[in-house]
């Protein structure tokens, strides 16, 4: 699939040839999981099989969860609370269905972060990359619709300053809210159209992991140097890589065991470390949390919103933040145009490494800053973090392509390989067999 | 038949441009109602007219009620209050306009502007902070009405943005006495 020359699915038994004529489905696995992969990936080619088992995991949970739960203003509330005391295992459900959202946002940063890095994004893998800003997107929707669902103050107040976002839009803003919530305001309505979408997005989302996975196995995955396989040879080849399955899959699931052993101790020790109080509380339209502030992985974001506190020409600050929340990712999604540099890694870009870590350090400085209250000096800081997070892809990347120098790379993957290990073997000598 | 100039656009094109058309339509007229069966339902429509009795509200105290899922203050005032908000020179106001949907969209926002038309003693607002939202506390803050716990807005005793971050004043619905004190929002 990747033009990497390997072998390829030939059906042996009577059964195979029978059903390959038919429906080629073995020869698509086999070719998956037998897909050649750089040699050299890193750790933080891990995220990718985390996020898979995210999705699986708050499908099948959610699937539960919905069994229990009534999406109706006067019983949502009281049906979560039934679900954690009175269905069996009930809470753990609930627990890793939410503790699941967190989950799966630190790996899809970590993941975004990764390729941001390692320039992933570039040619040929920029379709890759759109598709998974897509998939943020659609996780950001769901994740928002599903917080909707508790009807807990935090819920219903979190739903009322988001779609009022879209009030903000000239001309039809007001239409649109309307549409949106069903009604003048959140309610009943809202609730259950929600309900519908959150249930329906997981599996929108799916469609594009597919999708995602089968355009990265097109143009075969990235690897830490940033230097393509070889396509020369079987031989070289062979040197760069190695078949997914066993030597990734392997790696992947001790990976994802000490993930889900992480995981589980937030579960079972600190369910409500990332939540808020405010949301065990029933919604009431009467009265206002002191703070509203949304979940953690949509801090970055709520703090660009906040930051826009000033009229930009006929664009009145309300507007205006809404743009840059959405601009903000926008700029994510066409960065594989915005970066001019020819080297793909930021491993070999001495100048690079310096602003990347810059955005970085403005991440979470975001991070912070959209959980503080909307007051000096937090507005200042996240009004110069959000200039950096612009001028980032906006002007660095571009102009660092032209200024930069780089430092040189590996001729292949196998050279790079063999450099890093051929160190730890003088470093440690023979590795004999424990008694 | 008569002589038919072959034209550059053949009865091949055409057939196909008007099949185009006629799929374009037939599938916006199945959108449509997916679209629209998102917009307010009869039952929310009909709530956007509601009559409030009144007659319990004593002089100097309020009632809220909710409105289109939003709260709408109803407050009797006190003649102290009414004359401590019309002493009140509009032009040091952070927002000089009523905000009144009953009165025109620029009418300044003197206290009989804020007020049920010729009924000074009521006053009738959207309870929904200006900022982002939040429900003033009543009886509260500097200047005797109306106070924000969020980012610390006050309002005055006609429900005017005196101090804080809140842009406009708190907004006055479309309101009347279709009876003695019955009140009709909307």
């Amino acid at each position: 699939m990747s033009g990497i020359p390997h072998d390829h699915y030939e059906p042996k038994t009577d059964a195979e040839k029978w059903l390959d004529k038919r429906l080629p489905v073995v020869g698509l696995v086999h070719a998956t999981m037998t897909l050649p992969t750089p040699r050299n990936l890193n750790w933080m080619w891990i995220w990718g099989i985390v996020l898979t088992v995210c999705l699986v995991m708050q499908i099948i949970t959610g699937i539960a969860l919905v069994m229990h739960y009534t999406p109706d203003t006067s019983m949502a509330f009281a049906s979560v609370e039934h679900i954690m005391r009175n269905v069996n295992g009930g809470w753990a459900l609930r627990y890793i269905h939410q503790n699941g959202a967190s989950l799966f946002f630190v790996a899809v940063y970590l993941h975004i972060f990764r390729s941001l890095y390692y320039g992933s994004y570039k040619a040929p893998r920029e379709v890759t990359w759109i598709i998974g800003m897509l998939i943020y997107l659609l996780m950001m929707a769901t994740a928002f619709m599903g917080y909707v669902l508790p009807w807990g103050q935090m819920s219903f107040w979190g739903a009322t300053v988001i779609t009022g976002l879209f009030g903000a839009i000239p001309v039809i803003g007001a239409e649109l809210q309307t549409w949106l919530l069903g009604g003048p305001a959140v309610d009943n309505a809202t609730l259950t159209r929600f309900f519908s979408l959150h249930y329906l997005m997981p599996f929108v989302i799916l469609g594009l992991v597919v999708t995602h996975i089968w355009a990265f196995h097109t143009t075969g995955n990235n690897n830490p140097t940033g230097v393509e396989v070889r396509r020369t040879s079987r031989r070289e080849a062979e040197a760069d890589t190695l078949p997914f399955w066993p030597y990734f899959v392997i790696k992947d699931l001790f990976a994802l065991v000490l993930v889900l052993a992480i995981f589980a101790a937030v579960v079972g020790f600190m369910p409500n470390f990332l939540g808020h109080p405010d949301n065990y509380i029933e919604a009431n339209p009467l009265s206002t949390p002191a703070h509203i502030v949304p979940e953690w992985y949509f801090l970055p974001f709520y703090a660009i919103l906040r930051a826009i506190t000033f009229d930009i020409l006929f664009i009145d600050s309300k507007l205006g933040g809404v743009i840059a929340m959405f601009g903000s990712i926008a700029v994510m999604a066409f960065v594989p145009w915005l970066d001019t540099s020819r080297v793909r890694s930021g491993r070999y870009r001495p100048q690079f490494k310096f602003w990347f870590a810059g955005l970085c350090v403005t991440f979470m400085v975001l991070m912070w800053c959209g959980a503080m209250p909307a007051e000096q000096p937090y507005v200042i800081i996240s009004q110069l973090a959000t200039l950096y997070w612009f001028a980032y892809f906006l002007v660095v990347l571009p102009l660092l392509g032209v200024i930069e120098k780089p430092s040189p790379q590996p001729a292949t993957i196998a050279d790079d390989y063999a450099a890093g290990h051929d160190n730890r073997v003088s470093g440690s000598g023979t590795v004999k067999p424990a008694e | 038949m008569a002589h038919v100039e072959e034209q550059s656009a053949s009865r091949r094109d055409f057939l196909y441009v008007a099949t185009g058309a006629v799929g374009a339509i037939a599938v916006g007229a199945a959108v449509w109602p997916l679209v629209n069966q998102m917009n307010p339902s009869a039952d929310v429509q009909a709530l956007a007219s509601i009559r409030v009795d009144v007659s319990a509200v004593e002089e100097g105290s309020q009632i809220t009620v909710l409105y289109l899922g939003k709260p709408v203050f109803i407050r009797r005032r006190t003649a102290e209050d009414i004359a401590g908000a019309e002493a009140v020179d509009v032009s040091t106001l952070p927002d000089p306009i009523a905000r009144n949907a009953n009165l025109d969209a620029d009418a300044p926002a003197i206290d009989a502007n804020r007020a049920l038309d010729g009924m000074e003693e009521w006053l009738v607002m959207m309870g929904v902070c200006t900022h982002l939202g939040c429900v003033p506390l009543s009886d509260a803050g500097d200047f005797g009405g109306w106070f924000c716990p969020c980012h610390g807005s006050h309002y005055d005793a006609a429900g005017r943005i005196r101090r804080g971050p809140a842009p406009t004043n708190l907004p006055v619905p479309v309101a009347s006495f279709v009876e003695d004190l019955v009140l009709q929002l909307g």
